[in-house]
């Protein structure tokens, strides 16, 4: 443990404490180390989360190049590479806000966060498209599903992967945007400072984090055999 | 037995002595350790036990010596027990070369059992005494498992996939075939009997209950039926390869890979014919899903593999791409 | 440390300090939500202990003539979901390790408090949805969901109790969060960590599998629940998907999951037996690292429940033997235990003969996975009642009786009260003798060949299970008195005082039952854990 405090005699009312600090941690150091921590455990459990989809999508596609392909054709890779350069830009701004909440400029710091939750929303609209033109041609895999061609079946387990993976992300993305939302309210109320900005820096991990799993998506999905191995 | 209370399945198969003989050797070993442990805590609560709650133990906080002892040896003698049983594994998954084929299926719930010479049994199944029986099997709607406890063995049967079970009954009379995978609301009756029989009156068995032609005649017929025969000309001149002498034999594939040619390769190329193509082919062939069922697909790879033909009749488009001798394919699926 | 008031004077706890619902439902102190956790998973056993008995009470004869075969298949499918998921993951970690690993930090609460409070929410909410799949028409696929059955094939609560156990999931993962995070930032000065107790690396081995290890589980049935309810087609054969995927995602976790169900009860095992030994456990690095071993190598050896589901012989060979080497380093704690004893002043109160039954039943559970880790063995042995009876002995025998040896060990502290010892060993001899009963001739059911999950079975098998049936009725009792006296103490029990054990541990350094803040002043530790080398114990 970095800090080997002594025993600090009587209760702890005898000095002052800092405002932020809560009453179970003995400094505003040790919080904030705690909450890091909390955090990067936090999104090692989300990369477990994820991986399973991931293993699913890896082992089809080695046993499916073909139906992957083909169903990856599908996508509109305009659209998702406009949508990984927004969230790429997103990450961008985040930090910028992280920036500014650390160094105590707390209007700066609103500003960083509504651009970021402006991108995120520029991003969720564009997959709102993306979903819309699924549903229209029939790619949502149950009932409804058709796909010419003998790779039917395979494609179905591709649409699949792609709604799981991509809707996870979304739903990770919505909650996010709500973080962040908070976390704009708070910076407005002026409740950062430079010595107490731990929210601002773990929501900035954890949008980051949703925009690295983005960036294994885009190319996972939409990148297949974009050289025509396959076709 | 001890007063009817069953102790222990009957040794119904070649191998059932070698699982019994590693199973004790396990009994032995985990009896030795329970005995040895319980002892001595029951010893030392004994012997050290006391009543006054201020009373000390002695300042003892370890020994690496023995550490590395209970450690070590107990690794190796769960190296020993893992050698052996992989030994008994290879045998209870690896058939012999020449075994009689049956095809079975489960469905809920109930196993059905073809044999080449046309015989279909539902939940009994006959075989000859002291012949090494295969059994290739799937599901036909969800995981089931084929469990012959007489024999030791067992093994699930997939949807999507072939499982295969052997043995070598040895004990005549009737043992139990149970599912062992929960199926649904019927699973504990999904059961039956494997009848075994001496080879006398496993024949007349045989001869007296044959109808409708063997299984690779059945699978002839599908063969015209399903217009196959349309593509797939045997001198090597049709939209599809031919498939005289292919069962057994090395293919290569249109990704440059080569799959052995068993009756997993057969059931998909019916059934999903685009996931292995076979190179030099176009992609043309339709699948069959939801065409054929499963035991007419049995049907078809018995016909398959029925179709050798005597060397000097194999056409000259096709010398070239076999391999000089067909090799037996040995994977489990 | 002692205080200056008079023992019948009233005392400020953390049970008196506040009274309302609000306070309780409210609570971000961590020995109030342990409580809290204590109410429900007793709850959540007693509902499953209840499926056990119409199960036990069914297989008593042959046919199938108590329930239907529908009913019979939602009892075992419901009673494995209430214990595994409500039962076994939680009872250590959530009741004891709530309570008690602040204190044995000298931490005032957890890391996260308020997160702590909501992980009991959750863990509520996520029983309230199984509760209501279980009366709404219940569920049968097996505690194990496997597919096709469960995505395909059966037409019961298969979503709700999928979204049941999912929501669960994460209950036990901000839990471990929590755990770990304390354990890295909340130690009292001088507490490094070869200085923890065991019960706390204990708990920082089952958090690291709970972190890594529960999120697959989490993924594996959002996607079963998509794959039902949306008609997605992940693991349809049709489609060309593999049932046998399912399998893979779903032992990943759930076998690493066994050890987060036996690691803290080991870790509540190892303080009992220190302090009913009276001396430092034999080998406290090697338990230690057994631990994180039992941890880490847990997530290497999930497919040895699937060596007859198609898995290449190869895989198997793998294994097999990775299982064999995740079986050593039990075995080692085992024999530290047994070691321990060695030259100890051996106090036999109940605690330690809860302790001293954990390690016979543990015992036999744990080699008789030797059998089912041996492949030639196992192509026989898989899914019948060998299986059964195996993972029984771990669970009940070795989980349980750790969970309760531990819980009959900090009772004083929780409650500060004194249960009935004499009962409480009567209960341990019980529970002891009905359990070998119950699920000894198992073993032997499983090797004749009868597979699990059978609601009717062949004539021959019912003597073996009448004894199996009987054995229950015997453990039901003793489960049943356990509760008595314990229920008992609350109103009758004698005053604990601080340390009624003479126990090391910070731990038993404060008052019983504790402060709200736990400590009246912030403890500094000096020494090693289980220092009992004077005749008056050391405390600071």
């Amino acid at each position: 443990m970095s800090d080997a405090i002594a025993a600090h005699a009587g209760s702890h009312g005898t000095h002052a404490h800092h405002n932020d600090l809560q009453h179970h941690f003995d400094s505003l150091e040790q919080q904030h180390e705690a909450a890091t921590l909390g955090m990067w455990l936090f999104l090692i459990t989300e990369v477990l989360f994820f991986g399973g989809l991931f293993l699913a999508y890896t082992l089809y596609r080695v046993w499916y190049p073909v139906a992957w392909a083909e169903a990856s054709r599908e996508l509109d890779i305009v659209l998702g590479a406009f949508n990984t350069a927004v969230l790429i830009g997103s990450s961008l701004t985040m930090a910028f806000a992280v920036r500014a909440a650390q160094t105590g400029k707390q209007r700066a710091t609103v500003v960083w966060i509504l651009l970021t939750m402006a991108l995120g929303l520029v991003f969720l609209i564009v997959k709102y498209f993306e979903y819309k033109e699924k549903f229209e041609h029939h790619h949502v895999p149950g009932p409804n599903f058709a796909f010419e061609g003998p790779q039917a079946g395979p494609a179905q387990i591709y649409f699949s992967l792609y709604f799981l993976m991509t809707g996870l992300h979304a739903t990770h993305m919505i909650i996010g945007f709500v973080i962040m939302a908070v976390i704009a309210w708070m910076a407005h109320k002026k409740r950062f400072t430079p010595e107490w900005y731990t929210p601002v820096e773990i929501s900035g991990l954890y949008w980051h984090f949703v925009d690295i799993v983005w960036i294994f998506l885009f190319p996972l999905l939409y990148l297949v055999d974009r050289a025509g191995h396959f076709a | 037995m001890v007063s009817g209370i069953p102790l222990f399945p009957q040794q119904g198969s070649t191998l059932a002595a070698d699982v019994d003989a590693l199973y004790f050797f396990i009994v032995a070993v985990t009896a030795f350790v329970a005995l040895l442990v319980t002892i001595v805590v029951i010893y030392f609560a004994a012997k050290y036990s006391t009543n006054d709650p201020l009373e000390v133990g002695a300042r003892i906080h370890g020994s690496i010596p023995l550490e590395l002892a209970w450690s070590i040896i107990p690794f190796l003698v769960t190296i020993v027990i893992f050698v052996w049983s992989a030994d008994v594994f290879f045998d209870l998954q690896r058939p012999p070369d020449q075994t009689l084929e049956i095809y079975a299926t489960g469905k809920r719930w109930m196993w059905k059992f073809q044999h080449l010479d046309g015989q279909n049994e539902i939940n009994e199944l006959h075989v000859p005494a002291g012949r090494p029986v295969k059994i290739t099997f799937t599901s036909e709607d969800v995981l089931h498992s084929l469990f012959f406890p007489a024999f030791r063995t067992k093994a699930d049967a997939i949807p999507g996939r072939y499982s295969t079970v052997w043995f070598t009954a040895t004990l005549v009379g009737e043992h139990h075939i149970f599912c062992a995978e929960y199926c649904g609301t019927n699973h504990s009756g999904m059961v039956g009997k494997v009848v075994v029989m001496e080879q006398t009156a496993y024949e007349a068995w045989l001869t007296g209950n044959v109808g409708g032609g063997t299984l690779a005649a059945r699978g002839e017929r599908l063969f015209s039926d399903l217009a196959c025969n349309t593509c797939h000309l045997s001198d090597g001149r049709g939209r599809g390869p031919s498939l005289a002498n292919k069962f057994g034999a090395a293919e290569r594939l249109a990704s440059g890979a080569t799959v052995a040619v068993d009756e997993s390769y057969v059931r998909e190329s019916i059934l999903t014919p685009q996931a292995k193509l076979v190179d030099g082919y176009q992609p043309l062939m339709p699948t069959f899903q939801g065409l054929v069922s499963e035991e007419n697909v049995m049907a078809l790879v018995e016909y398959v593999k029925s179709m050798r033909v005597p060397s000097a009749a194999v056409s000259r488009a096709e010398a070239p791409a076999e391999p000089a001798k067909p090799t037996v394919p040995q994977e489990n699926r | 440390m002692d205080t200056t008031m008079p023992v019948a004077a009233p005392r400020v706890t953390y049970l008196n300090h506040e009274h309302t619902v609000a306070s309780w439902l409210l609570t971000k102190d961590h020995k109030r939500i342990g409580i809290m956790y204590l109410m429900v998973v007793t709850f959540a056993f007693f509902l499953g202990g209840l499926f056990a008995t119409v199960i036990r009470l069914e297989l008593a004869t042959p046919a199938g003539d108590l329930v239907s075969a529908d009913t019979y298949n939602k009892l075992f499918t419901m009673h494995g979901v209430a214990m595994v998921f409500f039962v076994l993951i939680p009872a250590v970690p959530a009741i004891l390790g709530n309570f008690v690993l602040p204190l044995q930090l000298g931490a005032k609460d957890v890391a996260f408090p308020k997160l702590n409070l909501l992980s009991w929410y959750i863990f509520v909410i996520g029983f309230l949805f199984t509760v209501y799949a279980m009366v709404a028409g219940g569920v049968d696929t097996g505690w194990t969901f496997y597919t096709p059955y469960s995505s395909r094939a059966s037409n019961t609560n298969v979503v709700a109790t999928g979204l049941g156990v999912f929501i669960t999931g994460f209950s036990s993962i901000l839990t471990g969060l929590n755990f770990m995070v304390t354990i890295h930032r909340m130690r009292a000065p001088g507490l490094t960590w070869f200085r923890l107790p065991l019960f706390v690396w204990a708990i920082y081995s089952t958090s690291l599998v709970q972190i890594l290890g529960t999120p697959v589980i989490a993924i594996t049935t959002l996607a079963l629940a998509v794959e039902r309810f949306l008609h997605f087609g992940i693991f349809d054969p049709v489609l060309g998907g593999d049932p046998v995927l399912f399998q893979h995602m779903f032992w990943f976790y759930s076998h690493p999951a066994v050890y987060i169900m036996i690691l803290p009860p080991m870790g509540a095992i190892s303080e009992v037996i220190a302090a009913f030994s009276r001396k430092s456990i034999f080998g406290y690095s090697f338990v230690a690292f057994s631990s994180l071993a039992i941890a880490i190598f847990g997530f290497l050896v999930w497919a040895h429940h699937m060596f007859v589901s198609g898995i290449s012989i190869y895989s198997a060979l793998v294994f097999s033997f990775l299982t064999y080497a995740v079986a050593i380093p039990s075995a080692v704690k085992t024999f530290n235990w047994a070691a321990t004893m060695y030259r100890g002043a051996i106090w036999l109160k109940a605690p330690m003969i809860w302790a001293i039954a954990f390690l016979g039943l543990f015992l036999v559970g744990g080699l008789t996975g030797l059998f089912t880790a041996a492949l030639g063995v196992d192509v026989h042995l898989h899914d019948t009642y060998f299986v059964v009876a195996h993972f029984h002995f771990i669970m009940v025998g070795g989980a349980i009786m750790g969970y309760f040896a531990g819980l009959h060990y900090w009772w004083p502290k929780i409650t500060g009260r004194m249960y009935s010892d004499i009962w409480a060993k009567v209960a341990a001899i019980i529970v002891f003798v009905g359990f070998n009963l119950t699920f000894g001739p198992q073993f032997i059911l499983g090797y004749v060949g009868m597979p699990r999950r059978y609601h009717v079975y062949p004539p021959e098998f019912q003597v073996l299970n009448v004894l199996s049936s009987a054995g229950a009725s015997i453990l039901a009792v003793g489960y049943v008195l356990v509760a008595i006296y314990l229920v008992a103490s609350l109103f009758y029990g004698e005053e604990a005082g601080d340390n009624p054990w003479h126990a090391t541990g910070l731990e038993w350094t404060t008052q019983s039952p504790p402060l709200p803040h736990n400590f009246a002043t912030q403890p500094v530790v000096t020494e090693d854990a289980y220092e009992y080398s004077q005749r008056e114990i050391k405390v600071v």
